[in-house]
């Protein structure tokens, strides 16, 4: 029963990692057709700017409220970073998705690489509050705070991401862009102001996910953002483009799987398993769980 | 406006084609034999004793040369052959670092803990990798476009897990698996016989480029060019998108699983890196770099990607670089982030990669004679 409880929690600590990630890459996705392997840079800068923050930020450090400010540099860096991505290097190549793709490819590259000569190859040890370190007890299971501490972020971000769709203006005119831009476009609306936006909310999320995530394993390394983009993929592929409740329930199902069978059968069956799930998913319903037909 | 214009614009330009044309016309008749001229050179290379001081180490016929040499060649290989999905069929698969790996893994597994002999190993490792590219292109091409490259790249990622985890201890896990040679031809083994390894690489490479120069020359090469235009109306003309799709995934997977055994060789092993989405990435960026859809763009982008790949490194620790501010000699010591913005750059301002080039210089070097031919 413990084992079961803790591997349920820490998978829906990998679940809100994945959703992180992943809500930004399907709305990107869904309302500008932009497959962004550069996605896996802003977590990445979002990690790095939060570690720099905690130890050369006044005001920041690894502790208390310091950390909030760590951390809310981190994130203010990764969103700056995808709005200069889209304005800078996106924008010019509207409707021409495959130059889109290999821009962020390029990019996803030479950043990585960026990071890597400015902060060496190896992880180091990432700046955390003590209490993260600690484990709590739930029914009995000895649960690391680190992943309570990230199911309650994208709870928050799935609750907030959610409230702006729903009831603000510009939250309107995601949903109706993802729906049918052209009608929006039609309609007199200038939907690269959204599209502008909806990059800095998944570069926002994706931030927060690299620097929560640093916290749960303790170190940041270059390479962090890759390998968590290719789960994220898959479970914006399995939730359905465009749809961010498709994302969060898609997090969950891959979150839960890869833990419970790493767990249960060897290390490393999860990953398989995960990627056996997305075959059936794209043979019974190729849509997706919720929402759009993923074609391009 | 200031410059008053010569009364020779008005004129027709009757004498100006002759003269524009007359080189051309030799230049065409030349041409054609350029490839059998390159062949030829490429073949006699590992006689030459020649030394080219910081372009490459060591004399041409040096093993080192020639490994690194031939290395350039298999990615060249596979560079063309990668470019027969993405720039003649239009297909964006991020998943072809797999079948790479199947036919490197598959000969150096066959080899080393199942003690086949090359000759068994080989065609095994490519027939296996065929299968494995009809397999997983046959549940991938229900997706197109955008979900078609998640979805392979997903697939490449369980292989990546795959070797990585070594289950049943075949890979060797994270420090690669070093290929048993005692089982070898004696011709391909040992430092000294590096040429050979050479000829090898040469002899995948003008099999890549003739296969594919074959297929695009033929009725199915005319439709998969025309699934990359408009996929919707080779549909409504009455053929089927999804079985010559099918078709070039799974020839250029054995295309790949091909280059993987020459690799394999080659190299003398195989590492885990090779499984990575990253070489996927580095096949896409040579591809586009050389110039996609062309026949010789992606191999020149192979070659070049691969040697650049391999000299920025000593070039980034060269005195020249480390003399430079902390800011600028760190990232120029990572080839990946020199290649990648050159990639990014190349996207913008050329297109067409460096296949490319040639006709826009031709233009720009046409179009400065004829200003200075209205100049005089």
């Amino acid at each position: 029963m413990d084992a079961i409880i803790l591997l349920t929690l820490t998978g829906l600590g990998l679940a809100a990692l994945y959703f992180l990630v992943a809500s930004g890459l399907s709305l990107v996705f869904g309302l500008a057709d932009v497959l962004n392997f550069a996605h896996g840079l802003f977590l990445g800068v979002g990690a790095y700017a939060t570690w720099w923050a905690a130890g050369n930020l006044p005001g920041a450090g690894p502790d208390g409220f310091g950390f909030v400010v760590a951390v809310a540099f981190g994130v203010a860096a990764g969103t700056l970073m995808a709005v200069l991505v889209e304005l800078v290097l996106i924008r010019p190549l509207y409707s021409r998705t495959i130059e889109q793709v290999l821009v962020t490819v390029g990019l996803s590259l030479a950043g990585v690489a960026l990071l890597q000569a400015t902060w060496g190859a190896d992880a180091r040890p990432f700046p955390r509050p003590e209490w993260t370190r600690q484990v709590t007890s739930i029914l009995g299971a000895q649960v690391p705070n680190g992943g309570l501490l990230l199911i309650a972020a994208a709870t928050l971000v799935l609750g907030a991401i959610l409230a702006f769709l729903r009831w603000t203006r510009y939250g309107l005119i995601i949903r109706a862009g993802v729906e049918n831009r052209e009608m929006v476009t039609a309609l007199g609306i200038d939907v690269r102001k959204a599209f502008t936006l909806v990059f800095a909310i998944g570069g926002a999320a994706a931030a927060l996910a690299g620097a929560l995530g640093s916290v749960y394993f303790g170190t940041v390394s270059p390479q962090q953002g890759g390998s968590l983009l290719i789960f994220a993929f898959i479970v914006v592929v399995i939730g359905g483009m465009g749809s961010v409740v498709g994302s969060a329930y898609a997090a969950v199902a891959v979150g839960l799987l890869q833990q419970f069978v790493n767990y249960y059968g060897t290390s490393g069956l999860g990953d398989i398993c995960v990627v056996a799930l997305l075959a059936v998913v794209l043979l019974l319903r190729p849509q997706g769980i919720a929402g759009k037909v993923a074609t391009a | 406006m200031t410059e008053v214009k010569s009364p020779e614009t008005a004129a027709p330009p009757a004498a100006v084609p002759a003269e524009l044309t007359e080189e051309p016309v030799r230049w065409h008749r030349v041409r054609p034999y350029l490839p059998l001229v390159v062949l030829a050179v490429a073949l006699i290379l590992p006689y030459s004793t020649l030394h080219l001081p910081g372009i490459l180490e060591g004399a041409l016929n040096s093993p080192g040369t020639l490994q690194l040499l031939a290395v350039c060649l298999v990615f060249g290989g596979l560079a063309a052959g990668y470019d027969l999905l993405f720039g003649r069929t239009g297909m964006l698969s991020f998943g072809h670092a797999l079948y790479f790996a199947a036919g490197v893994y598959g000969t150096d597994i066959l080899i080393t803990r199942a003690g086949l002999p090359l000759w068994q190993a080989a065609p095994l490792a490519i027939i296996g990798g065929t299968i494995l590219a009809g397999l997983i292109g046959a549940v991938a091409l229900r997706t197109v476009g955008i979900a078609f490259a998640m979805v392979t790249l997903a697939f490449a990622q369980v292989g990546a897990i795959l070797v990585a985890r070594d289950f049943g201890g075949l890979t060797g896990g994270e420090e690669g698996l070093p290929l048993d040679v005692s089982g070898l031809p004696s011709g391909l083994v040992g430092v000294a016989n590096t040429v050979n390894l050479y000829w090898l690489a040469l002899a995948y490479l003008v099999v890549v480029v003739f296969v594919v120069h074959r297929v695009t020359g033929s009725p199915t090469g005319r439709v998969l060019a025309g699934l990359r235009d408009d996929e919707r109306r080779i549909g409504v003309l009455g053929l089927d998108p999804y079985r010559f799709k099918l078709v070039a995934f799974t020839l250029a997977g054995g295309l790949a699983a091909a280059g993987g055994v020459v690799y394999c060789l080659i190299v003398g092993g195989a590492s885990p890196h090779i499984t990575s989405s990253e070489l996927t990435l580095s096949l896409l960026v040579m591809v586009v770099l050389g110039g996609p859809g062309t026949r010789w763009g992606p191999v020149l982008g192979g070659i070049l990607y691969m040697y650049l790949d391999h000299r920025l490194v000593s070039f980034g620790t060269s005195g020249a670089v480390d003399a430079l501010p902390a800011f600028l000699s760190r990232p120029l010591s990572q080839p990946l982030f020199v290649l990648g913005t050159v990639f990014i750059l190349a996207v913008y301002f050329f297109p067409g990669g460096v296949a490319s080039l040639a006709p826009r210089l031709a233009l720009l070097r046409n179009s400065l004679r004829l200003g200075s031919r209205r100049e005089s």
